[in-house]
């Protein structure tokens, strides 16, 4: 290992599991130095044309760029770069190898060290940056577009899911109630948004709890009561109260969330909660994760909207608490597209 | 072009159906499936993966757009192609090579890269029946 302190180590790290091109520079695993994504630049321009988002060509054009960027934000050269950090999964995969791929390419060509980092430790080690004085153990949500897993942080490399989805993620249920709906994608800003002015009482739908002892979560069922609901005040012939829809559901499905999380928190002795993946940032998990914690004597952690979608600085917090414990991978790395935590 | 049409009255008419399918499937075979949200396509899935013997939770792909399963007779290799812009994406994410290689591919949303599919592909198309559980699925494929 490098002769530096700890806390002066500084990691570049690539984030390229999904849609987003992103690659940040983290010092001690707690400061952001940069953090780029390619969403927020206009790289559309400088190829004047529309690159389609998804596919590996999108990342594959966007990665140097991207990596000059994070490297001329943060005032900083190659050379000042100790390791790197990268997401090696779970995650598309056409889209994961890119990332991994150059990672590689600069761990071999500088002889700096690497550090496969899995997707879901890098989100929850988002809180890292966001609260300097936040240590494991701790009980962690992270709730987005692909995931919705609860997670027990017993310390910094050590990470148990305890529940997670029997089929479709938190953020996938709001997508496609809102695609029913006829709201853009993505769905769950756009129904957080409407729900404001909707009642959340005006529809029950059923709590999906699968029994007791269970952390493990079910939405599919969910879409589908919804969707039963909207065509049969159709074929009924009355207006559908799109905003009450979406307040009933959102209540509905963050009811579920919320006693998941924070009594998973409470079952198992912890007294911080962690939040952390998209859906993170909508305001009324935000409200009632807020009053159940209080409730409960729970510290309630949840970064700005920035580290919660994917990015590349989560990655760089959980590269380094790897790193320091000597885990480090070799150029035999490979992107998984299915990697458990 | 053959074609049939089954009334599914509840997930066990699902099941038997998926286990059907299930049992005529060799590596190499494409299922593509048609139909709106909430019709079942992930439900049948399910049931073919469990018919395959599959032994992994089944969960959506959407996010993924493809998860793989190897734990049953053959590999299942299952879509869900709704964010795909085009059949061009198929090609950039190398998606074909799956259409054409060890295991089954299901694919939900099929009909968004329809151009794209190996020609003895069976379609099932799924629609809303009468009620709130009926289905009708139809499925059809190229006469061998």
């Amino acid at each position: 290992m490098n002769q530096k302190n700890e806390n002066e180590l500084i990691t570049l790290a690539i984030e390229s599991s999904c849609d987003e091109t992103a690659v940040a520079l983290i010092k001690g695993g707690r400061k952001v130095l940069s953090n780029i994504i390619s969403s927020q630049i206009d790289i559309h321009k400088a190829y004047g044309g529309v690159v389609p988002e998804i596919a590996s060509r999108h990342h594959l054009e966007n990665i140097n760029h991207v990596v000059e960027r994070a490297l001329d934000e943060a005032g900083m050269t190659m050379d000042d770069v100790d390791f790197f950090s990268v997401t090696y999964g779970p995650g598309l995969i056409g889209a994961l190898v890119i990332g991994v791929a150059t990672a590689k390419a600069f761990a071999l060509a500088t002889g700096k060290p690497l550090v496969g980092v899995h997707h879901i430790h890098g989100h929850i080690s988002a809180n890292y940056l966001e609260y300097p004085d936040l240590e494991p153990p701790f009980m962690a949500l992270v709730v987005s577009g692909g995931h919705t897993n609860i997670v027990q942080v017993t310390d910094y490399n050590d990470l148990h899911t305890i529940g997670q989805t029997r089929d479709d993620a938190v953020g996938e249920a709001y997508d496609k109630v809102a695609r029913v709906l006829g709201l853009p994608y993505p769905g769950g800003p756009a129904i957080d948004r409407l729900a404001k002015e909707g009642d959340r009482e005006a529809i029950h739908f059923k709590r999906v709890l699968l029994g007791d002892g269970t952390y493990d979560f079910s939405f599919s069922g969910i879409k589908t009561a919804v969707l039963n609901y909207v065509n049969g005040e159709k074929m009924a012939g009355r207006e559908i109260n799109s905003a009450d829809v979406a307040a009933s559901f959102q209540e509905a499905v963050l009811d579920v969330i919320v006693e998941k999380s924070v009594g998973a928190a409470v079952d198992n002795g912890e007294d911080k909660l962690v939040v952390a993946g998209g859906v993170a940032a909508n305001s009324r998990l935000r409200e009632k994760l807020s009053a159940a914690c209080e409730e409960k004597g729970i510290r309630l952690c949840i970064p700005p909207a920035i580290l919660c979608t994917d990015n590349a600085a989560m990655i760089g917090a959980a590269g380094h608490y790897s790193y320091i414990k000597g885990n480090t991978s070799d150029l035999s790395l490979d992107a998984v597209a299915h990697l458990p935590l | 072009m053959e074609r049939k049409e089954i009334k599914i009255s509840s997930e066990k008419d699902t099941r038997a159906f998926a286990a059907e399918l299930a049992e005529k499937a060799q590596p190499g075979d494409v299922i593509a499936l048609v139909g709106d949200l909430g019709t079942g396509k992930t439900t049948l899935t399910k049931y073919i993966a469990e018919a395959l013997g599959v032994t992994d939770v089944i969960t959506s792909p959407t996010f993924n757009i493809v998860c793989e399963y190897k734990t049953g007779r053959m590999p299942l290799y299952h879509f869900d192609v709704y964010r795909l812009t085009g059949p061009e994406e198929v090609y950039d994410l190398g998606f074909d090579e799956y259409f054409y290689g060890d295991g089954l591919c299901v694919i939900e949303w099929a009909d968004l890269i329809e151009e794209t599919l190996p020609e003895e592909t069976v379609f099932v198309d799924m629609q809303y029946g009468r009620s709130q559980e009926e289905r009708i699925y139809t499925v059809s494929r190229q006469e061998q």
